[in-house]
């Protein structure tokens, strides 16, 4: 009797994914809107994280677990970003598929040179990624080089619609070659600015354009800026200014704005990933709104 | 006047265009071999710049076919021996206390006492316990992850030994070993990742700090969308409170749980769960005084545990790094039928029938209200409840079962310069034992070295 009960109650609570479109769990928005320009309506898309949290400090929250469980292609930025919390999702997901080493994990980072490998692994250094800088979707030409790859995995995962998102793919490679070329003529004035950011996360961005990064807020990757790193960086901008302090969605303002003010130049909020402000909506909205907000901050 | 200088100006221009009709044909010579200078120059130029363009235009491609093999090249490729190493990391702990009574006094009044190190910290300088984990897969379908736990007094004990299958299909994750048991919020955590320094009053008194034992798990995630139904089910050796190993074949300890759990909104997430523990003790002895005669009391029988549990999370938009708040309770309630024995000093040594159904909580808070910096509250109230005594038995031989209602309120104070230190301050004021109350203080470190650690909710 009790047996029955609990099947009852499993079946009222177990509610079965109609297997219609391919189940793909991104951990971050970007992949997760990759994904969805490749996949169009053969594949269906969640998103472990937002624009507004920390890909860094994320936890294994029971939402996720349930999602990884489900999962048929997981596809994440690699290079030990995620390395706080995927772990554990792929342990308890009993998820076969998305295990390291299957086609259905996606590594991003595995299909892009990565700057910024450390010269020394010490923790005394931050909290850096022995792999390299792990930020690499804020360069447009990079997002290229992983559609190459994801389209190839999502056609292996889900052989029956390999024809769709191979022609999806010819599609989106034609209109992001375009959208580059566009944004680096849009972006020429920024060639040589001189800037500031908060955390270590926009190398890619800065080799791309040509901007020039005077200094960090963080004085360390992923230690929060104290006062007297702050004013460490002040300093530094009376003999070498900058442009503009440049911040993720996701970053405190507090840090960017006391400088912004003591400094007098502009703090520039930047969506940093898909949804991270209003006009990132996807992404061609994520470098529309990237390169305006910037072109805005070095406008006399 | 005026006329002999227009006249000379004439013939001056006159001469000069005579002179100009030579030049100009020299002019227009030279410019005729500059022209053609000029345009086999350019025609040269042309040439280079095509060529340049052409070779530019090769470049490219060579660029772009760089780039992919670079982008091929970043594959990790495990070149050297040592990238099989697995995951090691070491923690390490100390703290420094103070209370105004001896911990070596401490028992938790009207409850069988647990084992374990149930103790408040030493008085003074004391190192916690150190703690070496390692971890890594062993091949494409399972994993294994071992800690060893270092105490104070030079002693070694393995805290993990387990091993555990890398997705078997339709959410089954299978372990055997040496595990924490999946019971409750907290048992499953390891003690350098609590909250406070010390253990909540009824993990001390229902199950001897935490509970693990030797055995196998099976769990099973329900294949749902987006809410976590997790079950889970355990048998094992008996070897901790309140179970004990017993010379039989098979198993003498088993747990079931349930954990739900999910997003309320894009800022809140929570897990809520149900457990159940089992066990047969036998001849589970604990030590006693009886009008300052030391005895013996052991008990066999029946218990069962009941938990149930709750964790709430907040971070504004998800986002925990600057503000957060995680608020968290855990209810127990034990049943133990059996015999209850007492031998030594005035005991009669008669066995008797033990019955007794005991029950506690907790509920703590625990706020980060900037970078680095958290404050919490924590209060344990434990219940004695009803203990029957059969006809063979004296109460009176059984002084610390007498009926009490332990509480403790806890406060603590924490500063975290990374995600890999911690230093926290905490006080209690802790009413475990029925003659008086405790005031405890602590100052403690953590810290965790080597490979990284997974954040649990």
């Amino acid at each position: 009797m009790k047996m029955k009960l609990l099947f009852a109650l499993l079946a009222a609570v177990v509610t079965l994914p109609a297997h219609a479109a391919l189940n793909v769990l991104a951990c971050e928005p970007e992949w997760g809107a990759l994904a969805q320009e490749l996949g169009g309506d053969k594949v269906k898309v969640a998103n472990a994280t937002t624009a507004l949290q920390d890909p860094h400090r994320i936890e294994a929250r029971p939402s996720l677990i349930a999602r990884a469980r489900n999962a048929e292609l997981l596809v994440c930025t690699g290079a030990e970003l995620e390395i706080g919390w995927l772990p554990i999702l792929l342990r308890e997901s009993g998820n076969p598929l998305i295990q390291p080493g299957q086609p259905g994990n996606f590594e991003a980072t595995r299909y892009v040179p990565l700057l910024e490998k450390p010269q020394r692994l010490d923790r005394s250094e931050g909290d850096i990624h022995a792999a390299g800088n792990p930020h690499i979707q804020t360069d447009p030409r990079n997002i290229g080089l992983v559609a190459d790859a994801l389209s190839k995995t999502l056609a292996a995962v889900d052989a029956a619609n390999a024809a769709y998102y191979q022609a999806r793919h010819a599609e989106f490679k034609t209109r992001w070659s375009a959208a580059i070329s566009r944004w680096e003529a849009q972006a020429a004035p920024l060639k040589g600015a001189a800037v500031v950011v908060q955390h270590q996360a926009y190398p890619y961005l800065e080799n791309w354009l040509g901007l020039k990064q005077i200094a960090a807020l963080e004085p360390k990757p992923g230690v929060e800026p104290s006062v007297a790193s702050l004013t460490a960086v002040l300093t530094k901008l009376k003999i070498t200014p900058a442009k503009m302090v440049i911040r993720s969605a996701y970053n405190d303002s507090r840090a960017s704005e006391w400088l912004a003010q003591r400094a007098g130049i502009p703090a520039v909020e930047l969506p940093f990933t898909v949804g991270g402000t209003p006009g990132a909506t996807n992404l061609y909205g994520l470098f529309d709104d990237t390169v305006n907000r910037l072109l805005k901050a070095v406008k006399p | 006047m005026k006329r002999t200088l227009i006249a000379s100006g004439i013939l001056m221009m006159l001469s000069t265009s005579a002179h100009a009709a030579d030049d100009l044909q020299t002019i227009r010579s030279e410019i005729e071999q500059m022209k053609t200078s000029y345009e086999a120059r350019i025609q040269a130029l042309e040439a280079r710049l095509a060529k340049a363009e052409a070779a530019a235009r090769q470049a490219d491609n060579k660029a772009e076919q760089a780039s992919q093999a670079a982008a091929v090249a970043a594959q990790p490729a495990p070149s050297r021996e040592n990238a099989f190493n697995p995951a090691i990391s070491l923690i390490l702990a100390g703290t420094a206390s103070h209370s105004s009574l001896s911990p070596s006094t401490y028992s938790i009044g009207g409850f069988v006492p647990s084992g374990g190190e149930v103790a408040p910290n030493p008085r003074g300088f004391s190192l916690g316990e150190s703690e070496l984990a390692i971890s890594a897969n062993a091949d494409p379908d399972f994993r294994g992850n071992f800690v060893l736990a270092m105490a104070p007094d030079n002693t070694v004990g393995i805290e993990n030994a387990f091993i555990q299958t890398l997705g078997l299909g339709h959410g089954l994750t299978a372990s055997a070993g040496r595990f924490y048991s999946g019971i409750g919020y907290l048992n499953s955590i390891h003690a350098h990742a609590w909250d406070f320094t010390d253990a909540p009053l009824v993990y001390k008194s229902f199950l001897g700090n935490q509970y693990a034992d030797d055995g196998v798990q099976m769990t099973w995630l329900a294949p749902t969308e987006s809410l976590l139904v997790e079950l889970g089910a355990e048998i094992g050796s008996g070897r901790s409170f309140p179970a004990t190993t017993r010379d039989k074949n098979g198993s003498i300890a088993g747990a079931l749980y349930v954990h739900v759990g999910g997003d309320y909104d894009e800022s809140n997430s929570w897990r809520a769960g149900v457990s159940y523990l089992g066990a047969g003790p036998q001849n589970r002895s604990y030590a006693d005084e009886l009008n300052g005669v030391p005895t013996s009391n052991s008990f066999s029988g029946k218990s069962q545990t009941w938990i149930g549990d709750f964790v709430w999370k907040w971070a504004p938009n998800g986002n925990a790094t600057v503000r957060n708040f995680k608020l968290q309770g855990e209810y127990m309630r034990r049943n133990e039928t059996g015999d209850l024995s007492c031998s030594g000093g005035a005991c009669t040594n008669v066995p008797g029938a033990y019955q007794s159904t005991q029950s506690g909580w907790y509920l703590q808070g625990v706020y980060q209200f900037m970078p680095h910096w958290r404050a919490g509250l924590r209060h344990d109230r434990l219940d004695s409840g009803s203990t029957d005594f059969g006809a063979g038995l004296n109460p009176a031989d059984f002084p610390i079962l007498a009926a009490y209602n332990p509480s403790r309120n806890t406060v603590m104070f924490d500063y975290s310069p990374s995600e890999f230190s911690r230093f926290r301050m905490q006080y209690a004021r802790d009413e475990s034992r029925s003659t008086a109350a405790d005031n405890q203080f602590a100052l403690q470190y953590i810290m965790s070295l080597g490979a990284h650690g997974a954040h649990t909710f």
